[in-house]
């Protein structure tokens, strides 16, 4: 240690070296392999070759447009429908929840304990034909005799929806419960009425768990292909479907690439968009 | 249930606000209950659907109860080497993630030093990229490599996106770390490195302890990072994939379900010690 101390600005890359490396070597380079193979034109057998081919970008925007709209339509439906149910529940929990606070948060989580594919499953089987959501759907009339929920845009969102609800469940009851009660008190000693004191004081200073909440939900779901392979049919495949299959199935390497950077480059525009819409400091909160 | 006194002798607050909050007072209560039910609904199913007895291979009507899948656990091949295969991976990945992130999180709470901003970027890129796009970028570079895809690739790929919640993790918890028990230490005479045994990390090791099992669960979840770097290997949930195809056998259920009750017996422990010793503090 006594190097250390001569060296003590040293210290901080020391320890940040083994971490960093790790990163740049297994998450920095491989991007650039991706770009590199993006801009590549030939097929699996002849071989690939690096030619700039810029053609394939407006390639993937042009003939998987629909696919693109779908992934964030999917995706953006899935985060609302998540804040919608997920604020009053963390809501409850932050100020209802009294000691029992920390149990009730193990209904948010559980379902990460259950394998992700595993529940989709279970989704699958409830959602089914023969299955019980259908047939009251159908006795009330909900859904023509013929109707189903499998293999349709609803299904593939429901999924999308539970799948990553606790990715915005849990920011939401960390603000909510950071927020101190005497505020509300005061706002309503000061004849605030509890929706206006509520509107003033607990939505402004939840605010940064409602960004962070939409971001954790929003990213994961716009790149997800296994709801809507299991709980839709190819009319309501998502961008990851397309490139999954393009990767895998078709080896179609320098297509799938090119579509991984437009699908990236999306996502990363709308955070920028939206992070600008709410202010940017919310989101370093 | 501070609020209800609250409400006690207001009698400023218009009829309808009173009525308002009565009304919202039990629909909220109402309406988590449901939501829990939402939450647990597919849970219940798996675990239901573990002592079902189907009939021809897919494993989605209830016939008749039965506990020879979970006597027969191991009764579908490859599903055991899948789980243990899933096993070592996350063990190994999440200590090696642990060490790396706590290092970086010791790092960026700690010193002051150029790069910082940069480096907190490229923490936060993995978390932000998604799965597809690194599963992906990984399959191209051992590609263009010529490097066999298998155990290795998995393991690199697993690591790689552990780090980061590691360092969020850690991060978390050194932030709310009071600095003058190391200025203590150092002034009793102990150097910088006995004093990071001594203090310094038993008061981070709980957050190092979650770190681990974070990295451990969501390791032990990922398939699509894996699907993208397995090779011919087979992990737990590409085993699942593999099988939803022609049908997942009930066993699959069984293991779903042993690990869904370890990880909440864990944590409803944790939970329960953790209030014991609220109690105790606040009775001290």
């Amino acid at each position: 240690m006594g190097f250390l101390h001569r060296h003590r600005n040293l210290t901080p890359y020391l320890l940040l070296a083994p971490g960093l490396l790790y990163l740049g070597l297994f998450f920095v380079v491989p991007l650039g392999f991706l770009a590199y193979q993006s801009l590549e034109s030939g097929n699996f057998d002849v071989g690939y070759a690096f030619t700039w081919a810029w053609g394939n970008y407006w390639d993937a925007i042009q003939n998987y447009r629909g696919h693109f709209i779908r992934s964030l339509e999917y995706a953006g439906i899935a985060t609302v429908l998540a804040l919608l149910f997920g604020y009053p529940l963390a809501y409850w929990i932050a100020f209802r929840g009294g000691r029992w606070k920390n149990l009730l948060l193990l209904f948010i989580v559980a379902p990460f304990f259950v394998t992700y594919l595993i529940r989709t499953l279970a989704w699958e089987s409830i959602l089914a034909d023969h299955g019980p959501v259908v047939s009251v759907l159908r006795d009330v009339g909900i859904l023509g005799n013929d109707g189903r929920l499998l293999a349709t845009s609803t299904a593939v969102v429901a999924g999308i929806t539970y799948n990553f609800f606790p990715f915005m469940a849990l920011p939401l009851y960390v603000s909510l419960e950071q927020i101190d009660p005497r505020l509300i008190e005061a706002a309503q000693d000061l004849y605030a009425s509890k929706w206006k004191a509520f509107l003033r004081i607990t939505l402004p200073l939840s605010l940064p768990g409602v960004v962070a909440g939409t971001l954790l939900t929003f990213i994961p779901a716009a790149g997800d292909f296994i709801n809507a392979q299991l709980l839709g049919s190819p009319k309501n495949h998502m961008i990851g479907n397309v490139i999954q299959s393009k990767f895998l199935e078709l080896t179609d390497y320098p297509a799938a690439a090119s579509m991984s950077f437009v699908l990236m480059a999306t996502i990363l525009v709308m955070v920028a968009l939206y992070a600008r819409a709410v202010g940017t400091e919310k989101l370093t909160g | 249930m501070t609020s209800t006194t609250l409400e006690v002798g207001r009698p400023r607050e218009s009829p309808f606000g009173r009525i308002w909050a009565l009304v919202k007072h039990h629909v909220l209560t109402v309406y988590a209950l449901l939501a829990f039910v939402y939450l647990m609904l597919p849970i219940a199913i798996v675990i239901a659907f573990s002592f079902n007895n189907p009939v021809g291979r897919f494993n989605y009507t209830w016939s008749s109860f039965t506990l020879n899948n979970w006597k027969n656990w191991d009764g579908v091949p490859g599903l055991r080497s899948a789980m243990v295969l899933s096993l070592e991976i996350a063990l190994l990945a999440s200590i090696v993630a642990t060490l790396l992130g706590t290092l970086i999180a010791l790092a960026l709470v700690r010193y002051g030093f150029r790069g910082r901003g940069a480096t907190n970027f490229l923490i936060f890129l993995p978390l932000s990229t998604p799965e597809i796009v690194l599963g992906a970028s990984l399959l191209t570079l051992f590609l263009n490599l010529s490097i066999v895809f298998g155990f290795w690739t998995i393991l690199i790929a697993h690591v790689m996106f552990c780090i980061s919640f590691a360092v969020v993790t850690v991060k978390a918890r050194l932030i709310g770390f009071d600095r003058h028990l190391e200025e203590a230490a150092m002034d009793l005479g102990a150097n910088e490195w006995v004093t990071f045994r001594k203090v310094t990390l038993p008061l981070i090791a709980p957050a190092i302890l979650a770190a681990l099992l974070l990295c451990f669960a969501i390791s032990i979840d990922d398939f699509v990072v894996t699907y993208f770097v397995a090779g011919s290997r087979t992990t737990f949930p590409l085993f699942v994939w593999g099988a939803a195809r022609v049908g997942a056998p009930p066993q699959v259920n069984v293991i779903a379900t042993f690990i869904f009750a370890v990880a909440v017996i864990g944590m409803v422990a944790n939970v329960l010690v953790q209030m014991r010793r609220e109690r105790a503090a606040a009775t001290a």
